[in-house]
Protein backbone atom coordinates (compact mmCIF):
# COMPACT_ATOMS: atom_id res chain seq x y z
CA UNK A 1 0.00 0.00 0.00
CA UNK A 2 2.87 2.31 0.81
CA UNK A 3 4.32 1.69 -2.60
CA UNK A 4 1.08 2.63 -4.28
CA UNK A 5 0.81 5.80 -2.21
CA UNK A 6 4.37 6.65 -3.08
CA UNK A 7 3.89 6.00 -6.79
CA UNK A 8 0.73 8.07 -6.79
CA UNK A 9 2.53 10.94 -5.11
CA UNK A 10 5.12 10.87 -7.89
CA UNK A 11 3.01 9.95 -10.90
CA UNK A 12 -0.45 11.08 -9.83
CA UNK A 13 -0.37 14.17 -11.99
CA UNK A 14 0.71 12.16 -15.04
CA UNK A 15 -2.19 9.82 -14.36
CA UNK A 16 -4.56 12.80 -14.21
CA UNK A 17 -3.26 14.20 -17.47
CA UNK A 18 -3.56 10.81 -19.12
CA UNK A 19 -7.23 10.68 -18.13
CA UNK A 20 -8.01 14.20 -19.27
CA UNK A 21 -6.14 13.78 -22.54
CA UNK A 22 -7.93 10.49 -23.11
CA UNK A 23 -11.26 12.23 -22.63
CA UNK A 24 -10.21 14.96 -25.05
CA UNK A 25 -9.03 12.37 -27.57
CA UNK A 26 -12.38 10.59 -27.22
CA UNK A 27 -14.19 13.85 -27.91
CA UNK A 28 -12.31 14.18 -31.18
CA UNK A 29 -12.98 10.51 -31.94
CA UNK A 30 -16.73 11.18 -31.89
CA UNK A 31 -16.25 13.93 -34.45
CA UNK A 32 -13.86 11.86 -36.56
CA UNK A 33 -16.17 8.85 -36.53
CA UNK A 34 -18.46 10.68 -38.93
CA UNK A 35 -15.51 11.62 -41.13
CA UNK A 36 -15.29 15.21 -39.89
CA UNK A 37 -11.76 16.48 -39.35
CA UNK A 38 -12.03 19.07 -36.60
CA UNK A 39 -9.20 21.07 -35.07
CA UNK A 40 -11.64 22.89 -32.82
CA UNK A 41 -11.84 20.48 -29.91
CA UNK A 42 -9.07 22.17 -27.95
CA UNK A 43 -11.07 25.39 -28.19
CA UNK A 44 -14.22 23.62 -27.03
CA UNK A 45 -12.24 22.36 -24.06
CA UNK A 46 -11.23 25.97 -23.47
CA UNK A 47 -14.83 27.10 -23.57
CA UNK A 48 -15.79 24.37 -21.12
CA UNK A 49 -12.86 25.21 -18.88
CA UNK A 50 -13.44 28.95 -18.81
CA UNK A 51 -17.21 28.71 -18.38
CA UNK A 52 -16.81 26.24 -15.53
CA UNK A 53 -13.98 28.23 -14.00
CA UNK A 54 -15.83 31.55 -14.17
CA UNK A 55 -18.90 29.97 -12.61
CA UNK A 56 -16.98 28.58 -9.63
CA UNK A 57 -14.75 31.58 -9.04
CA UNK A 58 -17.01 34.50 -9.86
CA UNK A 59 -20.45 33.10 -9.05
CA UNK A 60 -19.52 30.54 -6.45
CA UNK A 61 -21.31 27.74 -8.27
CA UNK A 62 -20.85 24.21 -6.94
CA UNK A 63 -18.20 22.12 -8.70
CA UNK A 64 -20.58 19.63 -10.30
CA UNK A 65 -22.85 22.40 -11.58
CA UNK A 66 -19.82 24.04 -13.16
CA UNK A 67 -18.82 20.77 -14.83
CA UNK A 68 -22.31 20.42 -16.28
CA UNK A 69 -22.41 24.03 -17.41
CA UNK A 70 -18.99 23.78 -19.04
CA UNK A 71 -20.08 20.66 -20.92
CA UNK A 72 -23.32 22.25 -22.09
CA UNK A 73 -21.70 25.54 -23.06
CA UNK A 74 -19.10 23.78 -25.19
CA UNK A 75 -21.79 21.56 -26.74
CA UNK A 76 -23.87 24.60 -27.58
CA UNK A 77 -20.84 26.35 -29.08
CA UNK A 78 -20.22 23.20 -31.12
CA UNK A 79 -23.76 23.20 -32.40
CA UNK A 80 -23.66 26.89 -33.32
CA UNK A 81 -20.31 26.52 -35.05
CA UNK A 82 -21.46 23.32 -36.72
CA UNK A 83 -24.46 24.85 -38.45
CA UNK A 84 -22.41 27.03 -40.80
CA UNK A 85 -19.16 25.06 -41.10
CA UNK A 86 -20.41 21.48 -41.44
CA UNK A 87 -21.13 21.96 -45.10
CA UNK A 88 -17.37 22.20 -45.57
CA UNK A 89 -15.46 19.01 -46.22
CA UNK A 90 -12.06 17.62 -45.34
CA UNK A 91 -9.29 20.13 -45.09
CA UNK A 92 -11.65 23.11 -45.41
CA UNK A 93 -13.53 22.07 -42.31
CA UNK A 94 -10.19 21.60 -40.55
CA UNK A 95 -9.21 25.15 -41.49
CA UNK A 96 -12.52 26.64 -40.35
CA UNK A 97 -12.33 24.88 -36.99
CA UNK A 98 -8.69 25.90 -36.65
CA UNK A 99 -9.69 29.52 -37.19
CA UNK A 100 -12.44 29.11 -34.61
CA UNK A 101 -9.84 27.79 -32.17
CA UNK A 102 -7.72 30.89 -32.67
CA UNK A 103 -10.76 33.13 -32.17
CA UNK A 104 -11.49 31.44 -28.85
CA UNK A 105 -7.86 31.63 -27.72
CA UNK A 106 -7.52 35.30 -28.64
CA UNK A 107 -10.86 36.11 -27.02
CA UNK A 108 -9.70 34.46 -23.80
CA UNK A 109 -6.47 36.41 -24.08
CA UNK A 110 -8.23 39.78 -24.32
CA UNK A 111 -11.43 39.50 -22.33
CA UNK A 112 -11.50 40.76 -18.79
CA UNK A 113 -13.73 38.03 -17.44
CA UNK A 114 -11.27 35.33 -18.51
CA UNK A 115 -8.37 37.07 -16.84
CA UNK A 116 -6.53 37.84 -20.08
CA UNK A 117 -3.01 36.57 -20.61
CA UNK A 118 -2.56 35.99 -16.88
CA UNK A 119 -5.32 33.45 -17.02
CA UNK A 120 -8.16 32.69 -14.71
CA UNK A 121 -6.71 32.34 -11.24
CA UNK A 122 -7.85 31.16 -7.85
CA UNK A 123 -9.76 28.13 -9.09
CA UNK A 124 -10.68 25.66 -6.36
CA UNK A 125 -8.83 22.38 -6.80
CA UNK A 126 -11.73 19.94 -6.84
CA UNK A 127 -10.90 17.56 -9.65
CA UNK A 128 -9.14 14.39 -8.57
CA UNK A 129 -8.08 11.17 -10.22
CA UNK A 130 -11.30 9.36 -9.33
CA UNK A 131 -13.52 11.98 -10.85
CA UNK A 132 -11.45 12.14 -14.02
CA UNK A 133 -11.56 8.40 -14.55
CA UNK A 134 -15.21 8.18 -13.63
CA UNK A 135 -16.00 10.79 -16.28
CA UNK A 136 -13.74 9.02 -18.77
CA UNK A 137 -15.37 5.65 -18.10
CA UNK A 138 -18.85 7.10 -18.50
CA UNK A 139 -17.92 8.86 -21.74
CA UNK A 140 -16.17 5.78 -23.13
CA UNK A 141 -19.16 3.63 -22.24
CA UNK A 142 -21.51 6.02 -24.00
CA UNK A 143 -19.35 6.17 -27.11
CA UNK A 144 -18.81 2.39 -27.19
CA UNK A 145 -22.53 1.66 -26.80
CA UNK A 146 -23.40 4.24 -29.40
CA UNK A 147 -21.46 2.42 -32.12
CA UNK A 148 -24.18 -0.06 -33.00
CA UNK A 149 -27.12 2.23 -32.32
CA UNK A 150 -28.94 3.91 -35.17
CA UNK A 151 -26.83 7.03 -34.70
CA UNK A 152 -23.60 5.01 -34.64
CA UNK A 153 -24.38 3.24 -37.92
CA UNK A 154 -25.33 6.57 -39.49
CA UNK A 155 -22.04 8.15 -38.39
CA UNK A 156 -19.97 5.30 -39.79
CA UNK A 157 -21.96 5.32 -43.02
CA UNK A 158 -21.25 9.02 -43.48
CA UNK A 159 -17.56 8.46 -42.81
CA UNK A 160 -17.44 5.68 -45.41
CA UNK A 161 -19.49 7.34 -48.15
CA UNK A 162 -21.57 10.44 -47.65
CA UNK A 163 -23.54 10.18 -50.89
CA UNK A 164 -24.45 6.55 -50.35
CA UNK A 165 -25.41 7.30 -46.75
CA UNK A 166 -27.74 10.11 -47.83
CA UNK A 167 -29.30 7.92 -50.51
CA UNK A 168 -30.15 5.26 -47.94
CA UNK A 169 -31.89 7.79 -45.73
CA UNK A 170 -29.26 9.28 -43.42
CA UNK A 171 -29.93 12.94 -42.68
CA UNK A 172 -26.42 14.28 -43.21
CA UNK A 173 -26.81 17.71 -41.63
CA UNK A 174 -28.56 16.40 -38.53
CA UNK A 175 -26.22 13.47 -37.97
CA UNK A 176 -23.07 15.53 -38.46
CA UNK A 177 -24.35 18.25 -36.17
CA UNK A 178 -25.06 15.68 -33.47
CA UNK A 179 -21.54 14.26 -33.80
CA UNK A 180 -19.98 17.70 -33.71
CA UNK A 181 -22.08 18.79 -30.73
CA UNK A 182 -21.42 15.62 -28.77
CA UNK A 183 -17.68 15.88 -29.48
CA UNK A 184 -17.66 19.51 -28.40
CA UNK A 185 -19.57 18.67 -25.22
CA UNK A 186 -17.12 15.94 -24.23
CA UNK A 187 -14.23 18.31 -24.92
CA UNK A 188 -15.97 20.89 -22.73
CA UNK A 189 -16.27 18.36 -19.91
CA UNK A 190 -12.56 17.58 -20.18
CA UNK A 191 -11.81 21.31 -20.11
CA UNK A 192 -14.02 21.85 -17.07
CA UNK A 193 -12.30 19.00 -15.24
CA UNK A 194 -8.92 20.38 -16.22
CA UNK A 195 -9.80 23.87 -14.99
CA UNK A 196 -10.31 22.56 -11.47
CA UNK A 197 -7.16 20.47 -11.45
CA UNK A 198 -4.79 23.36 -10.77
CA UNK A 199 -5.22 26.87 -9.47
CA UNK A 200 -5.32 28.51 -12.85
CA UNK A 201 -5.97 28.12 -16.56
CA UNK A 202 -4.42 30.22 -19.30
CA UNK A 203 -5.44 30.72 -22.94
CA UNK A 204 -2.30 28.99 -24.24
CA UNK A 205 -3.38 25.69 -22.71
CA UNK A 206 -6.19 25.35 -25.26
CA UNK A 207 -4.25 26.41 -28.34
CA UNK A 208 -3.33 24.94 -31.70
CA UNK A 209 -0.71 22.52 -30.40
CA UNK A 210 -3.30 20.86 -28.16
CA UNK A 211 -5.65 20.48 -31.12
CA UNK A 212 -2.89 18.77 -33.07
CA UNK A 213 -2.03 16.54 -30.11
CA UNK A 214 -5.62 15.32 -29.99
CA UNK A 215 -5.37 14.37 -33.63
CA UNK A 216 -2.11 12.55 -32.92
CA UNK A 217 -3.69 10.55 -30.10
CA UNK A 218 -6.38 9.40 -32.51
CA UNK A 219 -3.97 8.52 -35.30
CA UNK A 220 -1.53 6.69 -33.05
CA UNK A 221 -4.24 4.90 -31.10
CA UNK A 222 -6.56 4.39 -34.06
CA UNK A 223 -9.89 6.06 -34.72
CA UNK A 224 -11.89 3.07 -35.88
CA UNK A 225 -12.78 1.81 -32.41
CA UNK A 226 -13.58 3.74 -29.26
CA UNK A 227 -10.56 2.59 -27.23
CA UNK A 228 -8.07 3.63 -29.91
CA UNK A 229 -7.92 7.30 -28.85
CA UNK A 230 -7.64 6.22 -25.20
CA UNK A 231 -4.60 4.10 -26.01
CA UNK A 232 -3.04 6.87 -28.05
CA UNK A 233 -3.62 9.50 -25.37
CA UNK A 234 -2.36 7.26 -22.58
CA UNK A 235 0.80 6.30 -24.44
CA UNK A 236 1.75 9.74 -25.72
CA UNK A 237 0.98 11.44 -22.40
CA UNK A 238 3.00 8.92 -20.42
CA UNK A 239 5.81 8.91 -22.96
CA UNK A 240 7.83 11.81 -21.49
CA UNK A 241 7.84 10.07 -18.11
CA UNK A 242 8.77 6.74 -19.68
CA UNK A 243 11.59 8.43 -21.56
CA UNK A 244 12.78 10.17 -18.41
CA UNK A 245 13.06 6.74 -16.81
CA UNK A 246 15.24 5.75 -19.76
CA UNK A 247 17.39 8.80 -19.24
CA UNK A 248 16.05 10.99 -22.05
CA UNK A 249 15.22 14.40 -20.65
CA UNK A 250 13.19 17.16 -22.21
CA UNK A 251 14.42 18.58 -25.46
CA UNK A 252 14.35 18.05 -29.18
CA UNK A 253 15.05 14.34 -28.80
CA UNK A 254 11.72 13.78 -27.04
CA UNK A 255 9.75 15.54 -29.77
CA UNK A 256 11.72 13.51 -32.26
CA UNK A 257 10.65 10.29 -30.59
CA UNK A 258 7.03 11.46 -30.65
CA UNK A 259 7.37 12.06 -34.37
CA UNK A 260 9.05 8.71 -34.90
CA UNK A 261 6.21 6.87 -33.15
CA UNK A 262 3.67 8.70 -35.29
CA UNK A 263 5.59 7.79 -38.42
CA UNK A 264 5.96 4.12 -37.48
CA UNK A 265 2.28 3.82 -36.64
CA UNK A 266 1.22 5.40 -39.94
CA UNK A 267 3.55 3.11 -41.86
CA UNK A 268 2.96 -0.19 -40.10
CA UNK A 269 -0.33 0.16 -38.24
CA UNK A 270 -2.51 2.45 -40.36
CA UNK A 271 -5.49 1.58 -38.17
CA UNK A 272 -3.54 2.56 -35.05
CA UNK A 273 -2.45 0.68 -31.95
CA UNK A 274 -6.01 -0.46 -31.36
CA UNK A 275 -5.60 -2.69 -34.40
CA UNK A 276 -3.22 -4.89 -32.38
CA UNK A 277 -6.11 -5.75 -30.07
CA UNK A 278 -8.90 -5.51 -32.58
CA UNK A 279 -7.38 -7.64 -35.30
CA UNK A 280 -8.38 -11.09 -34.10
CA UNK A 281 -12.05 -10.37 -33.60
CA UNK A 282 -12.48 -8.05 -36.53
CA UNK A 283 -13.64 -9.64 -39.75
CA UNK A 284 -12.48 -6.59 -41.67
CA UNK A 285 -8.87 -7.64 -41.18
CA UNK A 286 -9.32 -11.39 -40.65
CA UNK A 287 -7.90 -13.90 -43.15
CA UNK A 288 -11.26 -14.00 -44.91
CA UNK A 289 -9.58 -11.69 -47.41
CA UNK A 290 -7.71 -14.68 -48.75
CA UNK A 291 -10.93 -16.43 -49.77
CA UNK A 292 -11.17 -16.79 -53.55
CA UNK A 293 -13.16 -14.14 -55.34
CA UNK A 294 -15.93 -15.21 -57.62
CA UNK A 295 -18.56 -13.34 -59.38
CA UNK B 1 -49.17 4.58 -61.21
CA UNK B 2 -46.27 4.86 -58.80
CA UNK B 3 -43.92 7.31 -60.41
CA UNK B 4 -44.30 9.99 -63.01
CA UNK B 5 -41.81 12.34 -64.60
CA UNK B 6 -43.46 15.49 -65.94
CA UNK B 7 -41.41 17.59 -68.37
CA UNK B 8 -38.31 17.18 -66.18
CA UNK B 9 -35.35 19.29 -67.28
CA UNK B 10 -31.85 19.73 -65.99
CA UNK B 11 -29.24 22.17 -67.23
CA UNK B 12 -25.52 22.05 -66.63
CA UNK B 13 -24.42 25.51 -67.67
CA UNK B 14 -25.42 25.71 -71.30
CA UNK B 15 -25.86 21.95 -71.67
CA UNK B 16 -29.40 20.64 -71.47
CA UNK B 17 -28.83 17.19 -69.95
CA UNK B 18 -32.54 16.53 -69.50
CA UNK B 19 -34.97 18.17 -71.87
CA UNK B 20 -38.61 17.87 -70.83
CA UNK B 21 -38.50 14.19 -70.00
CA UNK B 22 -41.93 12.71 -69.36
CA UNK B 23 -42.96 9.13 -68.69
CA UNK B 24 -44.71 6.97 -66.12
CA UNK B 25 -43.63 3.94 -64.17
CA UNK B 26 -46.38 1.54 -63.10
CA UNK B 27 -46.40 -0.12 -59.71
CA UNK B 28 -44.87 -3.61 -59.55
CA UNK B 29 -43.24 -3.35 -62.96
CA UNK B 30 -39.64 -3.55 -64.01
CA UNK B 31 -39.05 -0.44 -66.04
CA UNK B 32 -35.93 -0.08 -68.16
CA UNK B 33 -34.23 3.18 -69.03
CA UNK B 34 -31.93 2.92 -72.02
CA UNK B 35 -30.12 5.18 -74.44
CA UNK B 36 -26.64 6.10 -75.66
CA UNK B 37 -23.97 7.39 -73.28
CA UNK B 38 -24.69 10.95 -72.26
CA UNK B 39 -28.40 10.59 -72.94
CA UNK B 40 -29.17 11.72 -69.38
CA UNK B 41 -30.15 8.40 -67.79
CA UNK B 42 -28.08 8.78 -64.63
CA UNK B 43 -28.98 12.47 -64.42
CA UNK B 44 -32.62 11.43 -64.37
CA UNK B 45 -32.02 8.96 -61.52
CA UNK B 46 -30.12 11.66 -59.63
CA UNK B 47 -32.98 14.08 -60.16
CA UNK B 48 -35.37 11.49 -58.81
CA UNK B 49 -33.31 10.46 -55.77
CA UNK B 50 -32.58 14.06 -54.77
CA UNK B 51 -28.83 14.06 -55.38
CA UNK B 52 -29.20 16.65 -58.11
CA UNK B 53 -32.56 18.41 -58.22
CA UNK B 54 -34.08 19.05 -61.65
CA UNK B 55 -34.01 22.61 -63.02
CA UNK B 56 -37.59 22.31 -64.17
CA UNK B 57 -40.58 20.01 -64.27
CA UNK B 58 -42.00 17.70 -61.64
CA UNK B 59 -41.29 14.23 -60.29
CA UNK B 60 -44.39 12.67 -58.77
CA UNK B 61 -44.29 9.72 -56.42
CA UNK B 62 -47.81 8.38 -55.89
CA UNK B 63 -49.04 11.73 -57.19
CA UNK B 64 -47.01 13.83 -54.76
CA UNK B 65 -44.20 16.07 -56.02
CA UNK B 66 -40.81 15.05 -54.66
CA UNK B 67 -38.46 17.09 -56.84
CA UNK B 68 -36.12 19.23 -54.78
CA UNK B 69 -36.37 17.09 -51.65
CA UNK B 70 -32.99 16.19 -50.12
CA UNK B 71 -31.86 12.56 -50.72
CA UNK B 72 -32.69 11.32 -47.23
CA UNK B 73 -36.27 12.57 -47.52
CA UNK B 74 -36.70 10.81 -50.86
CA UNK B 75 -35.24 7.65 -49.36
CA UNK B 76 -37.70 7.89 -46.47
CA UNK B 77 -40.53 7.76 -49.01
CA UNK B 78 -39.41 4.27 -49.96
CA UNK B 79 -36.93 4.92 -52.75
CA UNK B 80 -33.58 3.10 -52.67
CA UNK B 81 -30.83 3.12 -55.25
CA UNK B 82 -27.50 1.81 -56.39
CA UNK B 83 -24.80 3.77 -58.18
CA UNK B 84 -23.16 3.38 -61.56
CA UNK B 85 -19.72 3.72 -59.95
CA UNK B 86 -20.44 1.37 -57.04
CA UNK B 87 -20.49 3.16 -53.66
CA UNK B 88 -20.01 0.60 -50.92
CA UNK B 89 -18.87 1.13 -47.34
CA UNK B 90 -15.49 -0.32 -48.22
CA UNK B 91 -14.01 -1.14 -44.82
CA UNK B 92 -17.20 -2.76 -43.58
CA UNK B 93 -18.09 -6.40 -44.14
CA UNK B 94 -20.97 -7.42 -46.41
CA UNK B 95 -23.17 -7.98 -43.39
CA UNK B 96 -22.27 -4.59 -41.92
CA UNK B 97 -23.03 -2.87 -45.21
CA UNK B 98 -26.52 -4.35 -45.15
CA UNK B 99 -26.98 -3.60 -41.43
CA UNK B 100 -26.04 0.02 -42.11
CA UNK B 101 -28.51 0.00 -45.00
CA UNK B 102 -31.33 -0.73 -42.54
CA UNK B 103 -31.08 2.84 -41.28
CA UNK B 104 -34.64 3.77 -42.22
CA UNK B 105 -36.32 0.65 -40.87
CA UNK B 106 -34.27 -0.33 -37.81
CA UNK B 107 -34.81 1.91 -34.77
CA UNK B 108 -31.82 0.70 -32.74
CA UNK B 109 -32.43 3.11 -29.84
CA UNK B 110 -29.51 4.11 -27.64
CA UNK B 111 -31.12 3.86 -24.18
CA UNK B 112 -31.66 0.09 -24.02
CA UNK B 113 -28.05 -0.28 -25.09
CA UNK B 114 -26.79 1.99 -22.34
CA UNK B 115 -28.89 0.14 -19.77
CA UNK B 116 -28.01 -3.25 -21.31
CA UNK B 117 -31.66 -4.23 -21.50
CA UNK B 118 -32.31 -7.61 -23.13
CA UNK B 119 -34.61 -6.00 -25.68
CA UNK B 120 -31.73 -4.62 -27.70
CA UNK B 121 -30.18 -8.08 -28.08
CA UNK B 122 -33.44 -9.40 -29.48
CA UNK B 123 -33.58 -6.42 -31.82
CA UNK B 124 -29.97 -6.95 -32.93
CA UNK B 125 -30.69 -10.61 -33.65
CA UNK B 126 -33.82 -9.73 -35.62
CA UNK B 127 -32.07 -7.23 -37.87
CA UNK B 128 -29.09 -9.46 -38.33
CA UNK B 129 -31.40 -12.22 -39.47
CA UNK B 130 -33.12 -9.85 -41.91
CA UNK B 131 -29.74 -8.74 -43.23
CA UNK B 132 -28.67 -12.33 -43.75
CA UNK B 133 -31.91 -13.01 -45.64
CA UNK B 134 -31.15 -10.12 -48.00
CA UNK B 135 -27.60 -11.39 -48.52
CA UNK B 136 -29.04 -14.83 -49.23
CA UNK B 137 -31.34 -13.31 -51.84
CA UNK B 138 -28.45 -11.82 -53.80
CA UNK B 139 -26.29 -14.89 -53.26
CA UNK B 140 -23.80 -13.42 -50.81
CA UNK B 141 -24.72 -15.28 -47.64
CA UNK B 142 -21.44 -17.16 -47.51
CA UNK B 143 -19.55 -13.90 -47.95
CA UNK B 144 -21.26 -12.13 -45.04
CA UNK B 145 -18.09 -11.65 -43.01
CA UNK B 146 -15.90 -10.60 -45.93
CA UNK B 147 -15.05 -6.90 -46.16
CA UNK B 148 -16.61 -5.13 -49.12
CA UNK B 149 -13.25 -4.08 -50.56
CA UNK B 150 -12.16 -7.65 -51.13
CA UNK B 151 -15.20 -8.74 -53.11
CA UNK B 152 -15.11 -9.41 -56.83
CA UNK B 153 -16.71 -6.89 -59.15
CA UNK B 154 -19.93 -8.82 -59.64
CA UNK B 155 -20.24 -9.44 -55.92
CA UNK B 156 -19.78 -5.75 -55.25
CA UNK B 157 -22.67 -4.87 -57.51
CA UNK B 158 -24.85 -7.47 -55.84
CA UNK B 159 -23.87 -6.23 -52.37
CA UNK B 160 -24.91 -2.74 -53.34
CA UNK B 161 -28.29 -4.08 -54.38
CA UNK B 162 -28.51 -5.91 -51.05
CA UNK B 163 -27.76 -2.72 -49.14
CA UNK B 164 -30.46 -0.88 -51.09
CA UNK B 165 -32.94 -3.67 -50.36
CA UNK B 166 -32.14 -3.50 -46.64
CA UNK B 167 -34.23 -0.34 -46.33
CA UNK B 168 -37.26 -2.30 -47.64
CA UNK B 169 -38.00 0.15 -50.47
CA UNK B 170 -41.13 0.29 -52.63
CA UNK B 171 -39.17 1.67 -55.56
CA UNK B 172 -35.70 0.39 -56.37
CA UNK B 173 -33.42 2.31 -58.72
CA UNK B 174 -30.57 0.35 -60.27
CA UNK B 175 -27.89 2.19 -62.25
CA UNK B 176 -26.28 -0.38 -64.55
CA UNK B 177 -26.76 -3.35 -62.22
CA UNK B 178 -25.02 -5.87 -64.49
CA UNK B 179 -22.35 -3.72 -66.14
CA UNK B 180 -19.15 -5.71 -66.46
CA UNK B 181 -20.63 -8.85 -64.93
CA UNK B 182 -20.23 -12.43 -66.06
CA UNK B 183 -23.17 -14.37 -67.46
CA UNK B 184 -23.96 -16.36 -64.28
CA UNK B 185 -24.01 -13.19 -62.21
CA UNK B 186 -26.24 -11.46 -64.74
CA UNK B 187 -28.70 -14.32 -64.59
CA UNK B 188 -28.62 -14.09 -60.80
CA UNK B 189 -29.42 -10.36 -60.82
CA UNK B 190 -32.26 -10.91 -63.31
CA UNK B 191 -33.67 -13.64 -61.09
CA UNK B 192 -33.48 -11.35 -58.03
CA UNK B 193 -35.20 -8.52 -59.91
CA UNK B 194 -38.02 -10.82 -61.04
CA UNK B 195 -38.49 -12.11 -57.51
CA UNK B 196 -38.69 -8.57 -56.13
CA UNK B 197 -41.13 -7.41 -58.79
CA UNK B 198 -43.28 -10.48 -58.15
CA UNK B 199 -43.36 -9.39 -54.52
CA UNK B 200 -44.77 -6.01 -55.56
CA UNK B 201 -41.62 -3.89 -55.71
CA UNK B 202 -41.22 -1.45 -58.57
CA UNK B 203 -37.83 -1.34 -60.26
CA UNK B 204 -36.45 1.37 -62.49
CA UNK B 205 -33.16 0.33 -64.03
CA UNK B 206 -30.55 1.71 -66.38
CA UNK B 207 -28.62 -0.85 -68.38
CA UNK B 208 -26.71 -1.19 -71.61
CA UNK B 209 -26.89 -4.98 -71.76
CA UNK B 210 -29.76 -5.39 -74.23
CA UNK B 211 -30.34 -9.10 -73.65
CA UNK B 212 -30.80 -8.34 -69.98
CA UNK B 213 -33.05 -5.34 -70.55
CA UNK B 214 -35.23 -6.87 -73.27
CA UNK B 215 -35.63 -10.14 -71.39
CA UNK B 216 -36.41 -8.58 -68.02
CA UNK B 217 -38.25 -5.31 -68.40
CA UNK B 218 -42.02 -4.91 -68.64
CA UNK B 219 -41.63 -1.48 -70.16
CA UNK B 220 -38.75 0.51 -71.51
CA UNK B 221 -38.13 4.22 -71.92
CA UNK B 222 -35.51 5.38 -74.40
CA UNK B 223 -33.62 8.63 -73.89
CA UNK B 224 -31.41 10.42 -76.39
CA UNK B 225 -29.78 13.81 -75.89
CA UNK B 226 -31.89 14.33 -72.79
CA UNK B 227 -35.18 13.74 -74.60
CA UNK B 228 -37.63 10.87 -74.31
CA UNK B 229 -37.78 9.11 -77.66
CA UNK B 230 -40.40 6.59 -76.66
CA UNK B 231 -41.81 4.45 -73.88
CA UNK B 232 -43.27 1.05 -74.58
CA UNK B 233 -43.03 -2.72 -74.47
CA UNK B 234 -39.58 -4.19 -75.24
CA UNK B 235 -40.65 -5.42 -78.67
CA UNK B 236 -42.18 -2.04 -79.60
CA UNK B 237 -39.18 -0.11 -78.41
CA UNK B 238 -36.62 -2.37 -80.02
CA UNK B 239 -38.10 -1.83 -83.48
CA UNK B 240 -38.95 1.84 -83.09
CA UNK B 241 -37.23 3.56 -86.03
CA UNK B 242 -35.77 6.42 -83.98
CA UNK B 243 -34.44 3.99 -81.36
CA UNK B 244 -32.87 1.84 -84.03
CA UNK B 245 -31.34 4.97 -85.51
CA UNK B 246 -30.08 6.51 -82.29
CA UNK B 247 -28.99 3.53 -80.27
CA UNK B 248 -29.78 -0.07 -81.01
CA UNK B 249 -29.22 -0.73 -84.68
CA UNK B 250 -31.56 -2.99 -86.62
CA UNK B 251 -30.47 -6.40 -85.31
CA UNK B 252 -32.01 -6.06 -81.82
CA UNK B 253 -35.57 -5.74 -83.12
CA UNK B 254 -37.65 -8.43 -81.39
CA UNK B 255 -40.74 -8.25 -83.57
Amino acid sequence: MDLITHLYAVYGSVLNFMGINALLALSLYVTLSSGLLSLGNAAFAGIGGYVAGILTTKLGAPYLVSLGAGTLAAGLAGMLLGLPVLRLRGVFLAMATLAFGEVVRIAALNLEITGGAMGLIGLPVKTNTWIIYLALAAAAYLVARMARSRLGWALTSIREDETAAAAMGVNLTLTKTIAFTLGAGLAGLAGALYAHLNFLITPGEFGFSVAVNLLMYNIVGGYRVWYGPLLGAALLTALPELLRALGVTAGPLRLGINGLILLLVILFLPKGLADLFHRRGDPATAPAQAAPAKG
Amino acid sequence: MLLEFQVVSRNFGGVRALDEVSFRVEEGQIHGLIGPNGAGKTTLLNALSGLMPPSGGAVLLRGKPIQGLPPHRVAALGVARTFQNIRLFETMTCLENVLAGQHLVARRPLWPRLLMLPSHRREEALWREKAMAVLELVGLRERAEVPANSLSYGERRRLEIARALASEPRLLLLDEPVAGMRAESIAKVAEVARKLAAGGMTILLIEHNMNFVMGLCDRITVLNFGRTITTGLPKEVSCHPEVVEAYLGAEVCLA
